[in-house]
């Protein structure tokens, strides 16, 4: 252990606790904030620690008109969005991960390019289309925009997952006497089961946390987002900390629970071949 | 899968595109059908072609602020990100103990919305925030600054640039750590014996090898840096106008998804514009295209 590894190290140790403290404290001044209580929040001078943790701020946006709804439209559209985006791309995923076929390698990129469609440019001229279908200010509208934004991802990540799971161990089944859809819904499904459960998640939360669209498509069936944007100029600060600290709570939860997959889904396209 | 139904889905050749089948009808409905459509809205009036709506955005008074803005974000938050999100990769590369745990901590805000970011920056940056109130502890203010606001228009930019810088770095990071895992162990270590150390590895080797994830993380964040939006609503409302906060408020507020339609249209022309820039004088396309 030579001086100049320790110094290595220490400096080493130095910038990634920088690095962290950055990450964390701002999420960690929107905890204080949204249990500041409410007059606190506007003296001056304000200290950074409150006299006193309170709900007070919480129960107030909590009791706000349209917040409770929002809360519960939000999470009905997510649970739509992850489950439509998962029966549509999955097996789009398993198709890329286990057969070779032509128009494969143009499939994949068509879907990359999916990607990098603005969000506006879907969501304005579906709301004209919505309004004709029906499905303006509907939830069932929003979570199907959102199923689009989110079914390149699903692609990707479940191409992904199935190409973890051993092409061998189907075929085994196979030739033990399971069907093809037997031999995937036993032996495959299973394997992928973890890996599937964390695209759930993360389908979940980017259906959580879109804006435009969902701003856009509806009126009064509003999920949590796009109710606070809608009247963020007509709200108190106290309200929009705890609209902000109550919409990074399940995301944050989450994304804790998917961790190890993460790279399934940024990093796996390249990592994968 | 019983008899029937293998006849009907046709032999395990077929069975890949029927698979695909669902994914595609989306894409058809939910991508090409808008893209179109968003043509149509913006060109087509009810007199048939028309130009109008174009005119109407680029005479509107925000507009050309609105273009301003959306590239000045876009070049000044890119470049930090990837600053930033290499030096993170790096480090994280350097496998000193624990790098794991702090991998995850630095990917946290890829769950946070860019609304939510707004609004945890928005409790520092506002009026009696955190900035001023701890500026003021340590005795450099004694009255709060106006960060947010038309008179510190250049205050104002600077927040929405530190709240997206915070937001979106971990998705290059990620990205890069990614590709750092794929630079093969052989060519390190053949650095070494040669004596590239330290920076040299890095400049000569590592930076060398990482280009394709490089490319890739500047691409797709270029292109979500131009659409930035709920992150400037939240904290800068209309001082700062941007593109996609413009086809947002069309739109929505004045009910005109003719030019709503047309600044999508301008933000998709931008986005391939820029994309065609990456992968012209960045080379080596298809490691672009795979990520």
């Amino acid at each position: 252990m030579s001086y100049r590894y320790l110094l290595r190290q220490t400096l080493i140790y130095m910038a990634v606790l920088t690095l962290a403290l950055w990450v964390l404290i701002p999420i960690l001044l929107i905890g204080i904030s949204a249990f500041t209580p409410r007059q606190e929040l506007y003296l001056w001078p304000k200290s950074i620690i409150p006299s006193h943790f309170s709900l007070e701020t919480m129960r107030f946006f909590l009791g706000a008109h349209g917040v409770v709804r929002s809360l519960l439209n939000s999470v009905k559209v997510a649970v739509l969005t992850l489950t439509f985006t998962l029966a549509v791309g999955a097996p789009a995923g398993y198709a890329v991960a286990r057969f070779f076929f032509r128009g494969r390698e143009a499939f994949r990129l068509g879907i990359l390019i999916t990607r990098m469609f603005p969000t506006a440019l879907l969501a304005v001229p579906l709301a004209v289309t919505f309004i004709r279908w029906g499905l303006y200010d509907t939830l069932v509208g929003v979570a199907l925009i959102h199923t689009a934004m989110a079914l390149p991802f699903a692609v990707i990540i479940t191409t992904g997952i199935f190409m973890g799971v051993p092409k061998d161990l189907e075929e085994a089944a196979m030739t033990l006497g399971c069907s093809r859809f037997g031999a995937f819904a036993r032996v495959a499904l299973p394997l992928a089961l973890p890996g599937l459960a964390a695209a759930a998640m993360f389908t979940f939360v980017i259906s959580w946390n879109e804006v435009f669209a969902a701003a856009i498509l509806t009126v009064r069936n509003r999920t949590l987002p796009a109710h606070i944007i809608t009247t963020i100029q007509a709200s108190p600060l106290d309200f929009r900390f705890a609209g902000g600290f109550f919409m990074i709570l399940p995301a944050l939860l989450f994304m804790f629970l998917i961790r190890r997959y993460l790279f399934h889904m940024w990093g796996g396209a390249t990592a994968e071949r | 899968m019983n008899e029937r139904l293998r006849k009907l889905l046709g032999t395990d050749t077929l069975l890949p595109y029927w698979l695909l089948l669902p994914t595609l009808i989306f894409i058809g409905v939910f991508f090409l059908m808008p893209l179109f459509k968003a043509v149509g809205l913006a060109f087509y009036g009810k007199d048939g072609f028309t130009l109008a709506y174009f005119e109407k955005m680029i005479s509107d008074v925000r507009f050309f602020d609105a273009l301003k803005f959306t590239f000045l974000f876009a070049i000044t938050i890119v470049p930090l990100q990837v600053v930033t999100a290499l030096a993170m990769a790096l480090l994280l590369n350097s496998g000193f103990r624990g790098s794991r745990f702090f991998l995850y901590i630095f990917a946290l805000p890829l769950g946070i919305a860019d609304l939510a970011a707004g609004l945890i920056w928005l409790s520092i940056f506002t009026h009696r925030g955190f900035l001023n109130s701890i500026l003021y502890a340590l005795g450099i203010i004694d009255r709060p600054i106006h960060y947010l606001s038309y008179q510190n228009i250049n205050y104002t930019f600077l927040s929405v640039v530190a709240a997206e810088h915070w937001r979106a770095t971990a998705i290059v990071m990620v990205i890069l750590v990614a590709g750092l895992q794929m630079i093969s162990k052989d060519y390190l270590e053949a650095a070494e014996v040669l004596g590239a150390r330290g920076w040299k590895k890095i400049w000569y080797v590592i930076l060398p090898l990482l280009k394709p994830s490089l490319q890739s993380a500047l691409i797709i964040r270029t292109i979500f840096a131009l659409q930035t939006f709920a992150v400037v609503l939240a904290l800068a409302g209309q001082i700062t106008p941007v593109l996609a906060g413009e086809a947002y408020f069309w739109q929505f507020l004045y009910r005109n998804p003719h030019v709503a339609s047309a600044y999508a249209v301008l933000l998709m022309v931008i986005s391939i514009a820029m994309t065609w820039v990456y992968l012209r004088y960045l080379r080596s396309r298809t490691e672009v295209i795979r990520e």
